[in-house]
């Protein structure tokens, strides 16, 4: 049983960039589903422009972590504060307000299977009552970032995984959110695919510099992530100069409901920790 | 299915009683705020409504048609053969149009119902609604309860009266009354308590139907299995719902109206 403390980072340690305005910030959250802890006093803050990325062992509360970012779940004790919201003790509808600066990205997408591609899109702006004609543009601009504004008119179940995923990206994005959640968004597609939608987080991240969380069971798509930049001339990602690490990218490492690592890159690489070196390997 | 304690059992039934009363509660205040789903609204109507128009016309009318049937075999021991008319009038309009459109519409709409927020569920897209800023009960739910009630009110008054019809085509091509006799026995047996009474029972069942199909299609559980389940007990429940509360309505009105 891997029960070692977390090693995190002193704020000395710290980039620059870390130091910005907190995001999210949990503190000593718990939650427990029946009898079963799922998570056991989180600590952590996660600072404007920053992408935290979320590994562990499946069933190890990572979702389930995700979930009461945006509210969807609520923690039996501790607090959490997204947006200067205290989303912990928030009324449901008060939340709904919330959400709208926050975009989430689901598992196995979650797209409404009853409404095309284009609807599903322009949910939010459809909610918003915004005027048809803006949405559609709207809904195209998006699409065209997620490269697939030939599929417009189609319906989700026409649509492979990873296309599926695009569009649960450009649902999350089309509000321009402060936040975006980032639920396995490779989970289940092959390598190539998997590439493709790292590419588009990536993309979001440098071109919106919006603040995200993002789980993966891929640690080669985290240290994507991590080691790569978009470039906006050439359209295309491209490795950081000098084996150089994207300073705004710090991971959080999860295990049998609680963090057993918060901190860079780099920390990561160079922790002692024996399971965490036997997880990384 | 796993044995559970007594205690453990008995929680589990208070907590679907509340988490149900909630939600009745909650989807029934929405109607009184904004924002309404002025579309969905309409497409379930025209999908409970309109779509429900052959099982309930096809019920009514055959279960007029048996009742004059069954009715008149008894009847003619007392000589009261032209009574048929009463009897099937008062039958439809009272008990069978409400109690029969609502099993019917209950069969077929707390099941869709069911099955169709059940598979959202389990997919996550409720889940997504909430996380898009929508309430998933006012975009969901409220609309099939305006829509239900609305339209069960208007298939039961069908019901009914293709139920009259029915009785009379019977009475008239197999047992030989005369129409005019009929459809003014019919007529005169019918007070205002009837009809109130009769009028007032579809507004409980859509409610019900609305109200439980919904509820387990939120509540749904465990996959593709779990929405199979979920159909399956919200056409249950509903169905004994309608015919409890039924009891307990005609109790009322009869102690009110005096018939």
């Amino acid at each position: 049983m891997p029960a070692a403390p977390p090693t995190p980072a002193t704020e000395d340690q710290l980039p620059t960039a870390t130091l910005a305005k907190p995001i999210v910030v949990f503190e000593n959250v718990s939650v427990t589903f029946d009898v079963k802890p799922v998570l056991n006093n989180i600590s952590f803050t996660v600072r404007e422009g920053e992408t935290r990325i979320i590994l562990g062992p499946a069933g190890c509360g990572k979702s389930v972590l995700l979930k009461l970012a945006n509210g969807l779940l609520k923690p039996d004790f501790g607090t959490i504060t997204v947006l200067d919201n205290q989303v912990s003790s928030m009324r449901e509808v008060d939340l709904f307000k919330l959400r709208e600066r926050i975009g989430m990205v689901f598992q196995e997408s979650a797209l409404f299977d009853s409404l095309s591609v284009e609807d599903n899109v322009a949910y939010r702006l459809h909610e918003d009552l915004v005027p048809e004609a803006e949405a559609h543009r709207r809904v195209l601009e998006v699409l065209r970032f997620v490269e697939l504004d030939q599929v417009i008119s189609k319906f989700p179940s026409e649509l492979s995984g990873g296309m599926r995923r695009r569009v649960s990206i450009a649902r999350a994005i089309i509000n321009k959110p402060d936040l975006i959640l980032y639920d396995s968004p490779t989970g289940g597609l092959d390598p190539i695919t998997s590439t493709t939608i790292v590419e588009l987080i990536l993309k979001q991240r440098d071109v919106s510099n919006t603040t995200s969380l993002l789980i993966t069971h891929r640690l080669q798509d985290a240290f994507t992530l991590a080691m790569n930049r978009y470039n906006q001339q050439t359209g295309a990602m491209e490795p950081i100069p000098n084996h150089g690490i994207d300073d705004r990218t710090r991971f959080l490492v999860l295990n049998e409901g609680e963090i057993v690592f918060d901190g860079t890159t780099m920390q990561l690489v160079k922790s002692t920790d024996p399971w965490l070196r036997d997880y990384l390997s | 299915m796993p044995f559970v304690s007594p205690e453990v059992f008995a929680k589990q039934k208070i907590a679907a009683v509340q988490d149900y009363s909630i939600l009745a509660g909650h989807a029934f205040a929405n109607l009184f705020s904004k924002p309404r789903y002025w579309a969905d609204i309409y497409t379930q109507m025209d999908y409970i409504g309109f779509g429900s128009l052959p099982i309930v016309v096809l019920t009514g009318f055959f279960t007029g048609c048996v009742l004059a049937l069954q009715s008149a075999t008894s009847l003619q021991e007392f000589g009261a053969i032209s009574m048929t008319g009463n009897l099937v009038a008062l039958s439809m309009v009272k008990e069978l149009g409400p109690v029969l459109t609502g099993l019917m519409v209950s069969g077929r709409n707390a099941s869709g119902m069911a099955s169709e927020i059940g598979s959202m569920k389990v997919t996550e897209q409720i889940d997504a609604m909430r996380a898009l800023g929508t309430d998933p009960v006012r975009k969901l739910v409220t609309p099939r309860l305006i829509a239900t009630i609305f339209m069960l009110f208007f298939l039961t008054i069908l019901s009914d009266a293709v139920g009259v019809a029915g009785g009379a085509m019977v009475s008239v091509t197999l047992l030989g009354l005369n129409p005019s006799s009929y459809f003014h026995n019919s007529y005169r047996a019918l007070y205002y308590a009837d009809i109130v009474q009769g009028l007032t029972k579809p507004l409980f069942f859509g409610f019900i139907i609305a109200s439980v199909g919904c509820y387990f299609g939120m509540n749904t559980k465990g996959g593709t299995q779990g929405v199979g389940r979920a159909t399956t007990q919200a056409v249950v429940v509903s169905s004994v719902f309608i015919i409890i509360v039924d009891f307990l309505l005609s109790r009322t009105m009869i102690g009110i109206f005096g018939r």
